[in-house]
């Protein structure tokens, strides 16, 4: 018996979602932008789950094990990304001063 | 057997060919000289087993190879087929053995010259148009021979390209030649229109049958002709031959003196059943001839470089054959032909290693006194310079100028019913030429071996050299006496290999001719040897004041006359075409146009710019706004992307 119903999964997922958005539209240093990032991932997951609990689907189980890797390989190349800044001599985590590549 | 010998004949030097150019230059000298003398020794063992075959056959035998059906239309055919006749017997063992004899001595010739290969590759494919071009049994077929040699001569006059000179003479040869390829063209489409093929035999059937208009055959007959003319560098085309003396030595051998150049005396004694009904041609043909043998032989006597002497004589000689042609005996001119091969290579040779030996010294009033220093290559030169005088009994000159005198006398041409040319004249003028021929060439002969010594030399003549020279002293002392006159023996060795059935009686010939013959260059021999020959001569040079001497030495005068006759008008015409009066007239009215349509123009690009600058400050302005968008940072880019997508829902939802 699911304790939650569809909707309140989508909902869940929607707040989880909007909160991910404004972290990485808010937060200018780039490992809470990661972190967000995952937050958003997490909440699509949420939604294949609850899609998967919905309908007795197991493909949705294997869409969230998909995301999972994803996020996973994301936030390893977003922190290898970091770690090379880092190495170059560029020792800060503001997103906004990397915009060399502004119009 | 015939069959597969004929085109292997003409494929043994083509493959040789193609090895030298495709190798180019990869090869050693050796090699490429081994390499061509070997293709060209096949050659020449296939032409002489071919021509026992045919000998050992019927009179009228011949062997024929068609290869392949060039093309078949309507009222046309064309095949790719060689034929092997007693006529072009001939002509394939003049090529292949005095050009073999030429390559041996041109692999030791050309031993130092880094354009070897491309050198061989010339001459073999030279060769092997050259037997394209006798062989063929269609006149289409002969005419891809005809071109061919013309290329190779081309590419040789010009072989060292880096002189302008010599790319000057390449050119011009190439020209004039052209001009009788066009005529040559013309002649064989007349041909062509009005037999339906070219096929020699079936051309000339139509032309004895009477198939042919009287018209037809006497312009066909004069565009061959022409391009014979051309070919064979006789008046008025003779100026092509001495500057293509550029050439290399054994070229000049080869194409310039022996086989290229009488392939126009080859292709009217070929149709000489064509040429025996335009009676008109006929008589040009004889008067030309003869006019060259002066003008060469005259041009000749004033020439200070030794290799434009042999060049005159080449002319004045094919003059001989092109009076022989003329007058109807065309065996006269073929054995001529064959003899001259003979000598010609062999002075050319001389020549060549005598320039060799000094230092490429080419004026014979530098040279001097070889006659001590170079015995062997005296006495080779005195061979072909006798045989080329015609000093009788004992050289082969003596006997084929015999022939052709002793043929050209009793010829007369009935142009109209008062006009008579009459043989007797054309007789006259052959004498007189044979009277210079031996002045001038005895000149040579004394300024050059006798007399105090004037260069130094060095080296020897190798013996690979020799070898060929001695070959050619031999056939130019002893080829002659197959063929002898009607006062001697009665060996008639040639005529009745070319023509078995005709009888050769000139019994009316009175016996004074042949004395005659035998006694002008004798006389030309101690005129020369009168005016060069002794210890004190009476004039070392002829005096090269005369300002129609020094026309006539470097052949300006003709070159002049050239300039003045074609290319001078040749230039106002191109001048008047670019300067057109029409054309004048057509560009007023355009420029007119032009003015009234620039004021419309300008009313309306004022307008359109107005609209222009308007257009291009809006977009200005839309680029900047772009251009700000795009700052550079991520979370800016994540939020239009967001944004996108909301509106992209809103639409999607509330639609």
């Amino acid at each position: 018996m699911p304790v939650f119903s569809f909707n309140d999964t989508l909902l869940l997922a929607t707040i989880l979602f909007s909160v991910g958005l404004a972290g990485v539209l808010i937060r200018r240093n780039m490992l809470f932008m990661l972190m967000s990032l995952d937050i958003m991932l997490n909440a699509t997951a949420l939604v294949f789950v609850g899609a998967g609990a919905r309908w007795h689907d197991a493909a949705g189980q294997v869409m969230f094990l998909l995301i999972l890797a994803l996020a996973a390989v994301e936030t390893a190349v977003g922190l290898a990304i970091i770690l090379c800044l880092h190495a170059r001599g560029r020792p800060t985590l503001d997103a906004d001063t990397g915009n060399l590549l502004q119009g | 057997m015939g069959e597969i010998l004929l085109p292997l004949l003409i494929l043994s030097p083509l493959a040789a060919s193609l090895i030298l150019f495709v190798t180019a230059g990869r090869m050693s000298a050796y090699a490429v000289g081994t390499v061509a003398c070997v293709s060209m020794g096949i050659s020449a063992v296939i032409s002489v087993v071919l021509s026992v075959l045919l000998l050992s056959g019927p009179a009228t035998g011949i062997v024929q190879a068609t290869l392949w059906p060039w093309m078949h239309i309507a009222g046309f055919s064309a095949d790719i087929a060689f034929m092997l006749d007693r006529i072009s017997m001939v002509m394939i063992l003049v090529v292949t053995i005095v050009g073999l004899l030429i390559h041996i001595y041109a692999a030791n010739y050309m031993r130092d010259d880094p354009g070897i290969a491309r050198f061989f590759g010339c001459m073999t494919l030279f060769v092997a148009s050259m037997l394209v071009l006798v062989l063929a049994s269609d006149l289409l077929c002969l005419f891809i021979g005809w071109e061919g040699v013309g290329l190779c001569s081309y590419l040789l006059i010009g072989f060292w390209y880096d002189n302008p000179v010599n790319t000057a003479a390449a050119r011009k040869a190439f020209y004039m030649t052209r001009m009788g390829d066009a005529a040559l063209l013309c002649g064989m489409l007349l041909l062509a229109t009005a037999v339906g093929s070219l096929d020699i035999g079936a051309v000339l059937a139509a032309v004895t049958n009477g198939q042919v208009t009287s018209s037809a055959v006497n312009m066909a007959a004069f565009f061959i002709l022409i391009g014979a003319l051309a070919k064979s560098a006789q008046i008025p085309f003779q100026t092509w031959l001495p500057d293509a003396m550029a050439g290399p030595t054994p070229t000049s051998a080869l194409i310039h003196a022996a086989t290229m150049v009488t392939a126009g005396v080859y292709l009217i004694a070929r149709l000489h059943d064509l040429f025996d009904l335009a009676t008109p041609v006929m008589a040009l043909t004889a008067v030309l001839g003869a006019l060259t043998i002066l003008m060469g032989a005259c041009t000749a006597l004033v020439q200070s470089d030794l290799k434009r002497v042999l060049a005159w004589s080449t002319i004045s000689q094919l003059g001989y054959m092109f009076l022989a042609l003329g007058c109807g005996v065309w065996q006269a001119a073929l054995f001529h032909l064959m003899t001259h091969a003979f000598f010609k290579a062999l002075l050319f040779l001389t020549a060549g290693a005598v320039i060799v030996r000094t230092h490429h010294e080419q004026d014979i009033f530098r040279l001097g006194g070889l006659r001590h220093t170079m015995p062997g290559l005296t006495a080779a030169f005195v061979i072909g310079a006798s045989a080329l005088a015609g000093l009788p009994l004992v050289t082969a000159g003596f006997y084929s100028k015999e022939m052709i005198l002793s043929g050209v006398w009793p010829a007369h041409f009935r142009l109209t019913h008062e006009l008579i040319l009459s043989g007797h004249f054309l007789w006259g003028m052959a004498l007189l030429g044979a009277f210079l021929t031996a002045l001038y060439i005895f000149r040579c002969v004394f300024i050059v071996f006798f007399g105090k010594s004037g260069t130094t030399m060095r080296g020897q003549t190798s013996r690979f050299m020799t070898i060929p020279l001695g070959c050619l002293c031999v056939l130019s002392l002893c080829g002659g006496i197959i063929e002898m006159p009607t006062t001697f023996p009665p060996l008639h060795l040639f005529s009745a290999l070319l023509d078995p059935a005709a009888s050769h009686s000139h019994a009316d010939e009175p016996g004074w001719l042949i004395l005659a013959g035998a006694i002008v260059p004798l006389a030309g021999l101690g005129v020369a040897w009168v005016l060069w020959g002794r210890p004190s001569p009476v004039m070392r040079e002829i005096p090269g004041q005369a300002a129609v001497i020094r026309f006539a030495r470097t052949g300006e005068g003709i070159d002049m006359l050239y300039d003045r006759l074609f290319v001078q008008p040749f230039r106002f015409l191109t001048w008047l075409t670019r300067h057109d009066i029409l054309d004048y007239v057509i560009t007023g009215t355009g420029r007119l146009a032009r003015t009234a349509s620039t004021s419309v123009l300008r009313a309306r690009t004022d307008f359109l710019g107005t609209l222009a600058l308007w257009g291009t400050s809006g977009i200005r302005g839309a680029d900047r706004l772009l251009g700000q968008i795009q700052n550079g940072r991520v979370r800016w880019y994540a939020a239009w992307i967001a944004g996108g997508l909301c509106a992209a829902l809103a639409m999607a939802v509330l639609s």
